[in-house]
């Protein structure tokens, strides 16, 4: 490792302390986001059963055995906890992920096309008209109340946000001359958008699609809250916090360590946003 | 220098529509380019020279047609190429390339030089990938940049560099003819110089014809063979340049080549100040364009439009006082 960074031209030098110095918001927000994700990838190593019911073991305060306690029906907290994660996170990332791609598919053809343009625009705002929790509840009463439901409920209203902020790099770049001059050098029309106009809008997506995430996890566990996101027997923050505030004032742990991870979650998210947003603004980046 | 013209333009208009409302309504067109005709032929520079807004760069773009014309006509080799479709104009894209004003913007900041230059020899596949590289290194020692060029990108790259990174971009296709859009007004003196010379050695060792705009007399003066002087959107003389720095027909011409500084500082020359804004070219003066400002004016100017004629010496001139 010592050999390798003092092999390393000077000027390309990666230097962590540095990086850590210069992007505190980045980094932090990225550590708590790791820890978060290695609890979901290996919690049955970590934790217990999440759903194995222990009547007699009903609304412990934290133990040794019980790290966090137990819940109403005497289920370990701690493990609902960490398995919530997953359900969180992969609503975040999903979300995220489709959003910003069809989103983007969408935005590059809309800003690129003209004749397509006011028609996808327009369908865009009626589509932004529609509330997230509204249409998902009205998409579980239609169908089965499922984890995709829910990542289909919330994506539909984030997709016009991102195919706003596409197609608005893409009317700006769209006249740039070395996009002019990729058509005087003969660039067929996929290669002008793919090669010459795409990868202007990836700054701005990276940091929009980490506010799309935490949103995302936001919006699903508010669902899930209201009884309109995923389905009880899974165990997810907003069930967990559902379930347990008729008994906030016996056992406040219970409604405590899922609303506590939920906001740490979503603030590690958005930090990672906003160091993003910091490091891919070109005036800002030449600094660090 | 008698032979068929590369590229002849014919009575070409651009007039470009002034939406209003939410209707978008037209209420008005600006005339960018009103009737503007030359021939060049092949190994020649014609300059077309003029102040901003004058369309001169419009002129430029409506050859290349990268914007289509409102009227008139762009003949390459003999063949009409106004408004072709895109995949109609895909051939004639290797006979006819362009270098751009601005060296910065017009490289994508994304692509390695190697990337850039080579991208016009892959939308064509003329030559196989294989000798790809071996032809953008050739392109850019052509243009005095060195093979390691080929991997860095834009950013890496003094100005004058970049310009010659759009050079061997224009050259990949192995163009007959360059729209040069003010090449090198973007640059240092000292490089401008340089920039110039290396257009000028690569025209007559490829035998290109160059269409070349700017704003520069100076400029103009050490590449031009023939000179175009434009004002709101037309041709107000076209002559030798000798001629035309030595004796400038046209009011406008010789108002221009008089702003110009010359090198020596005891020099005097007839100075012709002329007053007064540019009009706008939405709401062009009827007659002569220029009577506005013509300190010779008379009556007939502003209700004829002079047209583009032949002087006994050979040049033409659009000017009612030349009768």
């Amino acid at each position: 490792m010592s050999i390798a960074t003092a092999q390393a031209p000077s000027a390309a030098r990666f230097r962590p302390w540095r990086f850590v110095r210069r992007n505190p918001t980045l980094v932090a927000g990225a550590v708590i986001l790791v820890v978060m994700a290695l609890l979901a990838l290996f919690a049955p190593l970590i934790a217990g059963d999440p759903i194995r019911m222990q009547p007699a073991q009903r609304l412990r305060p934290p133990s040794a055995v019980n790290w966090l306690g137990t819940d109403s029906l005497g289920r370990d907290v701690f493990a609902r906890t960490v398995y919530g994660a997953r359900v969180s996170l992969m609503v975040g990332l999903t979300v995220a992920f489709l959003s910003v791609g069809i989103g983007l598919m969408i935005g590059l053809l809309a800003g690129f096309f003209r004749t397509a343009d006011t028609i996808v625009m327009r369908f865009m705002d009626g589509l932004m008209a529609i509330p997230a929790i509204l249409l998902a509840i009205a998409l579980v009463s239609l169908t089965r109340a499922s984890v995709t439901t829910v990542i289909v409920a919330i994506m539909i209203p984030e997709i016009p946000r991102v195919v706003r902020l596409v197609r608005s790099v893409v009317l700006s770049v769209r006249e740039a001359p070395y996009v002019e001059a990729a058509v005087a050098g003969g660039a067929p029309t996929w290669k002008i958008l793919l090669r010459h106009i795409m990868p202007s809008t990836f700054p701005p997506l990276i940091v929009q699609a980490t506010y799309i995430c935490a949103s995302a996890i936001l919006i699903e566990a508010s669902l899930s809250f209201l009884g309109a996101g995923t389905p009880p027997d899974i165990p997810t923050w907003g069930n967990m916090v559902a379930s347990s505030r008729l008994f906030l004032s016996r056992a406040p742990w219970t409604i405590f360590a899922p609303g506590l991870a939920l906001a740490l979650v979503v603030l590690a998210v958005n930090l990672v946003g906003d160091g993003l947003r910091d490091r891919l603004d070109p005036r800002l980046a030449r600094r660090m | 220098m008698s032979a068929e013209p590369v590229l002849d333009v014919d009575g070409l208009k651009k007039h470009f529509p002034v939406e209003k409302g939410v209707l978008r309504r037209v209420v008005a067109h600006v005339k960018a380019v009103d009737g503007v005709s030359f021939a060049i032929r092949p190994g020649e520079t014609l300059c077309l020279v003029g102040e901003s807004g004058c369309g001169k760069s419009t002129v430029g773009k409506l050859a290349m047609g990268l914007i289509p014309a409102t009227a008139g006509t762009v003949r390459l080799h003999g063949t009409d190429i106004t408004g072709l479709s895109r995949t109609q104009m895909q051939p004639w894209r290797k006979r006819i390339q362009m270098v751009f004003q601005d060296p910065s913007a017009s490289l994508n900041p994304r692509l390695t030089a190697g990337a850039v230059v080579s991208e016009p020899l892959e939308n064509f596949g003329d030559i196989p990938a294989s000798e790809r590289s071996d032809r953008t290194i050739a392109l850019l020692r052509k243009v005095g940049l060195s093979s390691d060029a080929m991997h860095k990108y834009p950013f890496e790259f003094s100005g004058g560099q970049k310009q010659r990174l759009g050079i061997a971009r224009a050259l990949a296709l192995n163009p007959s003819v360059i729209v040069a859009d003010e090449p090198v007004s973007a640059l240092d003196v000292s490089v401008q110089a340089q920039v110039l010379n290396l257009m000028m050695d690569l025209q007559e060792e490829f035998g290109l014809a160059y269409l070349f705009v700017s704003h520069d007399l100076g400029v103009v003066e050490h590449i031009g063979h023939r000179i175009a002087v434009m004002y709101l959107g037309r041709i107000v003389e076209v002559a030798d340049r000798d001629a035309i720095f030595a004796n400038p027909r046209h009011p406008y011409t010789r108002a221009l080549i008089s702003a110009a500084p010359l090198p020596d500082p005891r020099a005097r020359r007839e100075k012709l100040v002329i007053e007064g804004d540019v009009p706008s070219p939405q709401n062009p003066p009827p007659g002569c364009h220029f009577h506005t400002r013509c300190p010779f004016a008379v009556a007939r100017c502003s209700v004829d439009s002079p047209a583009l004629r032949t002087l006994k010496d050979g040049r033409l001139a659009a000017c009612h006082l030349e009768d």
